[in-house]
């Protein structure tokens, strides 16, 4: 077996017992990139020369013999919307295609002491709008397990470097789905946390009541790893909770006894691909096996989630991408005649057309005359959504839904029709209304060999108790096994 | 809900942004369909509910007004596209009298 294949806590035992080093195993990540990036395109910059020198420092600490983290010398990748001191990071933007960030995002700075190796930033739909990462300003990334469809999005760089080994780990960020779903279309474990879970600092905003950061891994100890790394409270992210983290690698078992299972029948649709149907009831009767109880929970006010999605998060991101005036930082359109025709021309040249539509639709609903009608609306359909989700936990400790409605779809089938595509984001949206933990970890796979993606919730912090579902399921399953054909 | 062209012109110039015609009909005919359906929040009787603004149970968030070290003026400038001495640079803003 390749290095490049391996797990963070098997290449942390490897590195520990001196059988391999981070200079090998990141020149190892670093041929596998070589091997298979004209194929999948899933990064935007491939950090080779930063990679092996932390490789070499994270070498002679190991050498030295103090206590070694468990991310010491793994190769990581970073979705290219976090911030990192001296790398360019470019939210997949022409706006910011030559921007140089001051300072590291502060999940970027927790894994720099804890000396993980930047193996490169990881392509995205732009400022992390869309759900196939084809709103990348870079091209397209494919699907390791079938180069024709899409890896999912917008963290679908991140999916798709984890799935074809061309990273041990990743980071992505979830607004409405961005984590779970190009998991679940890749096949591999990823997580959003509690809103307030992760600090937001050096996150770029996208829809900052929204966004999360969270681990992309393939399995779910590594996924416990890092948010354990990641997790806590900074003085940087005044919304960053002040919850003490909980060790979540310790706390995975394989029992579950005594865990209360909420099925929503709200979430088993009609149009609902059977192939997806059958994995995630198929999945659900294996946590049975291992000791849970199952019973149907009611979420009615789930049909009104996507369209409570559109306007919060549009609204958030028009105000939150008026930054981008070609004053500070970015790129600008010259020449121009005068300030205001410089905002404009310099806006229109730098953002791609799903970022153009959706500052509209938030501008719209922000408009004068309109914000009742809209913003307000939205605000308390989600109170709405989530007292469903505070009912539904007085009653169960998870909640077990599909990920998405049916796996990976065909480049190009739905970038006609923005209406479509943001539907296809079902059962992801409700999570970040509400701003609940989720895992989306493989259940299956298709007849034709694509992933399936099982989500697990849980309340709000509960962590510890959506990983233990998930590694429960995961230790008395295979899917983690299975590796794409590249 | 319909979008007209001018209301796609009047939001495209609150938000600063220039649109070509081509993306005026494509931003009218694609704006109506969503907020078509986004209509159907309308379903929902809302009037006695509170608004949720943040999922977390926290308000006012403060520090002590302690001197922190911050980024440099040359690491604040060298992002900018265009700049002179120690300064982001603009295209003229005040009018000059006649």
């Amino acid at each position: 077996m390749n290095l490049a294949q391996f797990t963070i806590h098997e290449l942390h035992e490897q590195l520990k017992n001196r059988k391999t080093t981070s200079g090998e195993l990141t020149r190892s990540v670093l041929q596998r990139i070589e091997a298979v990036e004209s194929r999948i395109h899933a990064f935007t910059t491939v950090t080779a020369e930063l990679a092996l020198a932390q490789a070499e420092a994270a070498d002679r600490w190991l050498r030295s013999g103090r206590p070694v983290h468990p991310l010491t010398g793994i190769p990581i990748a970073l979705k290219d919307n976090l911030c990192t001191k001296g790398v360019r990071t470019t939210c997949a933007s022409r706006i910011l295609e030559n921007f140089v960030p001051p300072y590291d995002a502060t999940v970027v700075g927790r894994l720099k002491e804890s000396g993980a190796v930047f193996i490169g930033k990881t392509n995205m739909d732009e400022f992390a709008m869309g759900s196939s990462t084809e709103n990348s300003a870079w091209g397209l990334t494919a699907n390791p397990w079938d180069l024709n469809r899409i890896p999912g999005g917008s963290s679908g760089g991140s999916a798709a470097a984890v799935a074809a080994d061309a990273c041990i780990a990743a980071l992505g960020s979830d607004t409405g789905g961005s984590i779970r779903q190009p998991a679940a279309m890749c096949g591999v474990v990823g997580l959003k946390p509690t809103y307030g879970r992760v600090s937001r600092y050096g996150l770029v905003a996208f829809a900052s009541s929204l966004d999360q950061i969270g681990p992309l891994t393939k399995d779910v100890t590594d996924c416990a790893i890092l948010m354990k790394s990641i997790s806590g409270s900074d003085s940087f992210d005044s919304t960053s909770a002040d919850v003490p983290v909980e060790n979540y690698t310790g706390l995975l078992n394989r029992d579950l006894s005594g865990l209360q299972i909420g099925i929503p029948k709200e979430y088993f649709i009609d149009g609902m691909d059977p192939e997806v149907l059958h994995a995630v009831k198929e999945a659900v009767r294996t946590m049975e096996k291992l000791g849970a109880k199952t019973r149907e929970v009611l979420l009615p006010h789930t049909e009104y989630a996507i369209a409570t999605y559109y306007i919060l998060a549009t609204a958030e991101a028009s105000s939150n991408l008026a930054r981008y005036d070609g004053v500070k930082y970015g790129s600008r359109a010259k020449p121009t005649k005068d300030l205001l025709e410089m905002y404009m021309k310099t806006r229109q040249a730098g953002f791609g057309p799903e970022v153009k539509r959706r500052i509209m639709l938030g501008t719209y609903a922000l408009s004068s005359g309109y914000y009742d009608a809209y913003y307000r609306k939205a605000q308390c359909v989600r109170t709405l959504i989530k007292n469903d989700f505070d009912e539904a936990f007085k009653q169960v400790d998870v909640i077990v839904t599909p990920t998405a409605p049916s796996a990976a779809f065909k480049i190009g089938e739905k970038t006609k029709d923005p209406l479509q595509m943001y539907l296809s984001d079902i059962f992801t949206i409700s999570v970040n209304i509400v701003g609940i933990p989720a895992v989306s970890m493989p259940c299956g796979f298709t007849q034709t060999g694509l992933p399936i993606g099982l989500q697990i919730m849980g309340r709000p912090f509960a962590e510890a108790t959506v990983l233990n579902a998930a590694y429960a399921y995961e230790q008395a399953t295979e899917w983690r096994k299975k590796k794409p054909n590249l | 809900m319909k979008l007209s062209k001018e209301e796609v012109e009047h939001v495209a110039r609150l938000a600063r942004l220039a649109v070509s015609e081509e993306e005026k009909e494509a931003f009218s005919r694609q704006l109506s369909e969503i907020l078509t359906y986004i209509g159907k929040l309308n379903e929902l009787d809302t009037s006695k509910v509170q608004p949720t603004s943040h999922v977390l149970d926290l308000s006012n968030v403060l520090r002590d007004d302690v001197i922190r070290e911050s980024l440099s003026t040359i690491d604040v400038l060298a992002n900018a596209p265009d700049r002179v001495s120690d300064f982001f640079r603009v295209p003229k803003i005040i009018e000059e009298r006649e």
